[in-house]
């Protein structure tokens, strides 16, 4: 809902570093999830993951989410699905070429940006090409098996 | 501009140290000239001589031609094609590639095709949305965004493989470009933007319309702060409004082009309004001249291109220095070519 994605953009701070400790908490949960099985617990999880983040910032599910480098405003919400800034098409008025009812969500994304820690920076990252296999994907469980994996011997 | 290692006009350069490219383009630029360049539209037809007709116009007053890669998401002959034409007589063309109508595949398919055609030069856009243009029941595809597609023509240059990791055998040896819009909100994040596209591989720079010099003033002061200046060639984009009307109805429908009310005053209070647009824009193009950091001027006159010459020639900024045509050596020998 568009209402509740500018409240998300709004409250980024505090969505962000709930995140956070929400990553670290299904690290922590790797064992379990890994007894249970990635792979079955995909169709579960992806279906809660795209209610809350559907719900929070009308979520794309494109299966890499990069919310925290984004001020928490969801770039595949771009029409253009724009990952590394706003285009040269935003109007006078902030709003999106494309959609003119819209803020440019490059916009909310540098606003949004400026209030986690770092996010000034990361917002700089340039960002890959979308791997478009991974859309309806977790973006939640590949997160943390790419973490726990990067650190088990 | 007389390469004296330019064995036949046209044809492929020795690539210098430093370069990136067997281009006249680079040259010209690296060389620290002020370059221009200008922009083809191209034509709804089958016709090569079009096309040829197209660029002759501009004549001994450009160093490179821009051909648009379905501007405004209207259809028309695809950039791949005028570019190969173009330099079959040995023009010099910025393949303008646009990430909305082509996936990857395709794209890094054309910059091989591209370079193999002899095209030196290649500018990254994201492209205008489709509900722009002639055919709004289009997919729009956006596989890409214009750093990634940056990044992509880079890889295939500089690692000499495609982004799935196969080897290509011989790399296309281009310079990359992208566009800024100075001009466009969010303002104040638009050089760090320019920085972004720069990391992504971007050497050179063609800007959106400019007709407010102070907010140009700005930007490039930000690019200078972000330590820019020296990693990147600036050409500042501009063009003759044909009347008050006429840039009122730009600003209002086109995407991203900001006219102040002031240059919209000026026209509406001139007699001849298309003249005072033509003195306008070659003010202009003086102005952004003196400007630290700008390398040269693009110069967009959709259906109007016959008034590039005139406004680049009263502008003075090519200082006699007659760019490339062909035939330039042997028809202007009148004229001084340095």
């Amino acid at each position: 809902m568009y209402a509740v994605r500018q409240w998300s953009v709004r409250h980024a701070r505090g969505l962000n570093a709930f995140y956070r400790a929400f990553e670290n908490l299904l690290v922590a949960l790797d064992p379990i999830l890994r007894a249970i099985g990635y792979e079955r617990l995909e169709r579960p999880v992806a279906a809660v993951e795209r209610t809350v983040k559907g719900f929070l910032f009308d979520c794309r599910m494109c299966g890499q989410c990069i919310l925290s480098s984004t001020g928490m405003s969801c770039p595949m919400n771009c029409p253009k699905n724009l990952r590394n800034g706003p285009c040269g098409g935003v109007r006078a008025n902030g709003n999106c070429e494309v959609r003119p009812e819209m803020k440019c969500v490059w916009r909310e994304a540098v606003a949004g940006s400026a209030r986690i820690p770092g996010g000034a920076q990361t917002i700089r990252d340039v960002q890959a090409a979308v791997d478009r296999r991974l859309q309806g994907h977790s973006s939640w469980l590949r997160v943390v098996r790419e973490r726990t994996e990067a650190t088990r011997p | 501009m007389i390469f004296e290692d330019e064995p036949v006009p046209g044809y492929p350069l020795p690539i210098l140290p430093g370069h990136t490219s067997p281009g006249r383009f680079e040259r010209v630029l690296r060389a620290g000239q002020f370059a221009v360049t200008s922009e083809l539209a191209p034509p709804d037809s089958a016709d090569p001589d079009e096309v040829y007709q197209r660029a002759r116009i501009f004549d001994g007053y450009v160093d490179a031609i821009n051909a648009t890669d379905g501007s405004g998401a209207n259809c028309h002959m695809s950039s791949l094609a005028v570019c190969a034409l173009l330099t079959r007589v040995g023009y010099a063309p910025v393949m303008q590639i646009s990430c909305r109508d082509k996936n990857r595949i395709a794209i890094q398919g054309d910059i091989l095709g591209a370079a193999a055609m002899g095209v030196c030069n290649i500018l990254c856009l994201t492209g205008d949305g489709v509900q722009a243009g002639d055919h709004p029941q289009a997919l729009p595809v956006f596989d890409l965004d214009s750093m990634s597609l940056l990044e992509t023509a880079r890889t295939l240059r500089d690692e000499h493989h495609f982004l799935s990791g196969r080897k290509i055998t011989h790399a296309p040896r281009v310079l990359l470009g992208a566009a800024e819009n100075p001009f466009a909100r969010p303002v104040q994040w638009r050089a760090t933007r320019l920085a972004k596209k720069v990391a992504a591989g971007a050497q050179f720079i063609q800007t959106q319309y400019c007709y407010d010099v102070p907010m140009l003033r700005n930007f490039m002061q930000q690019v200078e702060d972000l330590g820019l200046l020296d990693q990147v060639f600036i050409l500042v984009g501009t063009g003759p409004l044909k009347s008050a009307k006429a840039a009122d109805w730009i600003r209002t429908h086109v995407p991203g082009v900001h006219i102040p009310d002031a240059v919209i005053e000026r026209l509406r209070g001139a007699t001849d309004q298309a003249l005072e647009g033509r003195r306008l824009c070659t003010e202009l193009v003086q102005e952004i001249r003196t400007i630290r950091g700008v390398h040269g001027v693009h110069l967009m006159a959709y259906r109007q291109e016959e008034t590039v010459a005139e406004i680049i020639e009263r502008s003075g900024v090519l200082g006699g220095r007659v760019p490339w045509h062909p035939g330039r050596d042997a028809a202007n020998s009148n004229r001084i070519a340095s």
